[in-house]
């Protein structure tokens, strides 16, 4: 029974791609929750599945996906058995999402302006003329300048940062709880990013939106997330709050990985000749080469012959903080 | 230089390289493109020189002049105190030993139809350095030392990871010898556990040879980790360039210091809401005459900046910034300055 606060409650979403012999399991069983208001990062490198995630609580899966189980519940409604029509509601008005490259996203023939009002009537029963009031409205908001101008112009008479721009005002027009964003930043120059970041963490701060950011950059995370979910190979592997996963990683691929960044700010402080930066073996598995044991195995420090064997479930350290080792949780 | 320094290993002097203009969309007749716009610096015998910048202000440019990929408007890349672009026909493969590159995509740079054994065989073949058992050997070897198993060479460039085809890009980077290595973001497109290796790999080879890296990237991190000195270039120049530490610690050129408060620290207890965000995005390369090309989105410009440009001087001994009011560019927060 999900506490009152919560507003996503994902439960053992499993996903697979093809049949018979060919069938991959890219999720396995993933869980976490998000609370209003609340920023959760979904970490992971290439291929962790955290587009998939996103992609399943939106109903986006590709053709090929397939959920072979689990909940995606979103206050009462489970999102995964929703009728089409209740997806679509939900989509729009409840849950909304930022793509990476807004330009796959963006109509590239419809102005910005049009885009806009044209969900705000679908999903509101805007009238035209309040549509586009509040259109205006969500470009003030999400900073971009000379907003009438930019209502009348195409997505590709813009930069990226400010398509990113348009795309989270689109994302906000119906005054969503979550917004799901896919490495909203990762196309875009540092200080470009260091905009968006301001810009989310802004619109979190004034609307009370709760944020699924997915990234692999450690640092857009440390800005951004008040908890990190870390995947690896489709499985969570570590959920905590922000700090004390940066300060006490439990899971050897976390510690792992968070030893594996240059921290510029601890290089620029250090007064002695440069520390060799710790190095993760190999890399991550293909989903085809996946065994039942820990698919961190091949490349921990510390696996034993039980990890090859057996996956470690999802365990509680605390209250906020649960990892799935057999080392370290057993 | 005083006396006793060696010879740069690569010196680039004045270098500029414009790109015709292209009709605008609205058939607007546009200026050419300055790309790289009066760039001078050296890299010393194994050192790494880190060149950091955003989008779009002509690193790739940059590094394709050195490579001779492209021949600069004006100006010159000197290598051994040798200029490069007065080279003999009969003098280019020699040249090629001495440097070589290394690209972002390993997947792009490497022909997909060749095994990794004969990828890494291909230049000591090109520039005729061994034979027979002698060139098969020294494929082992050079596989040894990137960290590539010899069982794997037989293994096409899609049988392998990520980190692995960059690691056959650097072997054959480095089966010529080569003095110095230009790499272009050569771990931006790898997966961040795999990064690591690619890197301490780089400052093993370096530290074993006494390489000169030219380390292109965006991320600062990164550059911060493989440098002594780092180069800031935007907009086709370079605006600051000195001791990677000092430069990163207190930036003198205002882009640098935006351009740091920017970097998202990766910790979550130095974050903080920026006090000064960086405005604007990049102009395009296009006209940037009798100012300061920095000037549209400066917050400390002035009218001097608008109307003269600033040519770079020396701060603090071994540092060079092109700002009118170097001096006065306030330090990074704290946290960040550490
Ligand atoms: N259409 C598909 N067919 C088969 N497998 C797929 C398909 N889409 C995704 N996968 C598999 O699912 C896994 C997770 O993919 P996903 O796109 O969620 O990764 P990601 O964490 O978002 O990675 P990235 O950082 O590269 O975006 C991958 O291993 C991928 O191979
Ligand atoms: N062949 C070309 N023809 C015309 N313009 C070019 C050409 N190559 C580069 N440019 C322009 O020169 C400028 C510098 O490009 P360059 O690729 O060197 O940038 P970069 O710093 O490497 O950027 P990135 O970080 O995106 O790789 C850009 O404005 C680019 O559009
Ligand atoms: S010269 Fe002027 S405009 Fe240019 S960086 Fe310095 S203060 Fe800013
Ligand atoms: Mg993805
Ligand atoms: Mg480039």
């Amino acid at each position: 029974m999900p506490v009152a606060t919560d507003l996503l409650d994902i439960q053992d979403l499993t996903v697979t791609f093809g049949g018979g012999s060919s069938r991959v399991t890219a999720l396995h069983g993933v869980s976490f929750d998000l609370r209003k208001g609340e920023t959760l990062a979904l970490v992971g490198e290439s291929g962790s599945g955290k587009s998939l995630t996103a992609l399943s609580i939106m109903g986006l899966l590709p053709p090929e996906g397939h959920v072979a189980g689990g909940r995606v519940m979103l206050g009462s409604e489970d999102l995964l058995t929703q009728s089409r029509r209740d997806l679509v509601r939900t989509r729009g008005s409840r849950v909304s999402m930022v793509f990476q490259e807004p330009m796959t996203s963006l109509n590239p023939v419809l102005t910005v302006g049009r885009q806009l009002t044209e969900g705000l009537e679908f999903h509101r029963g805007a009238t035209r003329a309040a549509a586009k009031a509040r259109a205006l409205d969500l470009l003030k908001l999400v900073g971009l300048t000379q907003p009438e101008r930019r209502m009348r112009q195409y997505p590709h008479q813009l930069s990226g940062g400010m398509r990113q721009r348009v795309m989270i005002a689109m994302a906000l027009a119906c005054e969503p709880d979550l917004i799901i964003a896919d490495e909203p930043t990762t196309a875009l120059d540092v200080s470009i990013q260091a905009q968006i970041i301001d810009l989310m963490l802004d619109i979190k701060e004034r609307l009370g939106t709760a944020i699924l950011l997915i990234t692999h950059d450690l640092g857009v995370v440390a800005e951004m997330a008040d908890r990190i979910a870390v995947l690896y190979a489709g499985h969570v592997i570590e959920i905590a709050e922000s700090l004390t996963l940066f300060d006490t990683p439990r899971h050897p691929y976390t510690e792992g990985l968070l030893a594996a960044v240059p921290r510029l700010d601890v290089l620029v402080a250090g007064t002695t000749a440069r520390v060799r930066l710790a190095e993760l073996p190999g890399s991550v598995p293909s989903p085809a080469d996946r065994t039942n044991g820990c698919p961190f195995t091949p490349r921990c420090p510390i696996a034993t012959a039980r990890c090859a064997a057996e996956m470690p479930p999802m365990t509680p350290l605390d209250a906020a903080h649960s990892v799935a080792c057999w080392e370290r949780a057993p | 230089m005083s006396a006793g320094t060696p010879r740069p290993a690569l010196i680039l002097d004045g270098l500029r390289k414009e790109f015709p203009h292209r009709r605008s969309l609205f058939g607007k007749a546009e200026a050419p493109v300055r790309a790289v716009d009066d760039v001078s610096f050296f890299v010393q015998p194994g050192e790494t020189l880190g060149l950091v910048g955003e989008s779009g202000c002509g690193k790739s440019t940059l590094a394709r002049l050195i490579m001779r990929m492209m021949a600069p408007t004006s100006g010159s890349v000197l290598v051994d105190g040798q200029r490069v672009d007065t080279l003999l026909p009969s003098e280019v493969l020699a040249y090629r030993r001495k440097v070589q590159m290394i690209f972002q995509d390993p997947y792009a740079s490497l022909n997909p139809r060749i095994r990794a054994g004969d990828l890494i065989a291909e230049p000591l073949l090109i520039h005729g350095l061994a034979k027979g058992a002698a060139r098969a050997a020294r494929v082992r070897e050079l596989a040894d030392q990137v960290g590539l198993a010899a069982s794997s060479l037989t293994r096409f460039p899609h049988e392998f990871s990520g980190g692995q085809r960059q690691r056959i890009a650097i072997a054959r980077a480095l089966a010529v010898s080569p003095r110095i290595v230009v790499a272009d973001e050569p771990v931006s497109a790898l997966d961040v556990s795999v990064r690591a290796q690619v890197l301490n790999l780089m400052a093993d080879l370096q530290a074993e040879r006494g390489l000169s890296y030219l380390f292109i990237s965006h991320d600062i991190g990164t550059v911060a980790y493989l440098s002594q000195r780092v180069a800031v270039m935007y907009l086709g120049a370079i605006v600051e360039i000195g001791p990677a530490r000092d430069v990163l610690r207190r930036p003198r050129h205002p882009y640098t210091r935006l351009l740091l408060e920017a970097v998202p620290v990766a910790h979550p207890r130095l974050k903080s809401r920026r006090r000064e965000v960086l405005r604007g995005e990049v102009p395009s390369a296009a006209n940037i005459r009798d100012a300061c090309r920095f000037a549209p989105r400066c917050p400390m410009a002035t009218e001097r900046c608008h109307i003269e440009v600033p040519q770079p001087r020396t701060l603090d001994g071994d540092r060079l910034v092109a700002c009118h009011f170097a001096e006065d560019t306030p330090d990074l927060p704290k946290g960040l300055a550490a």
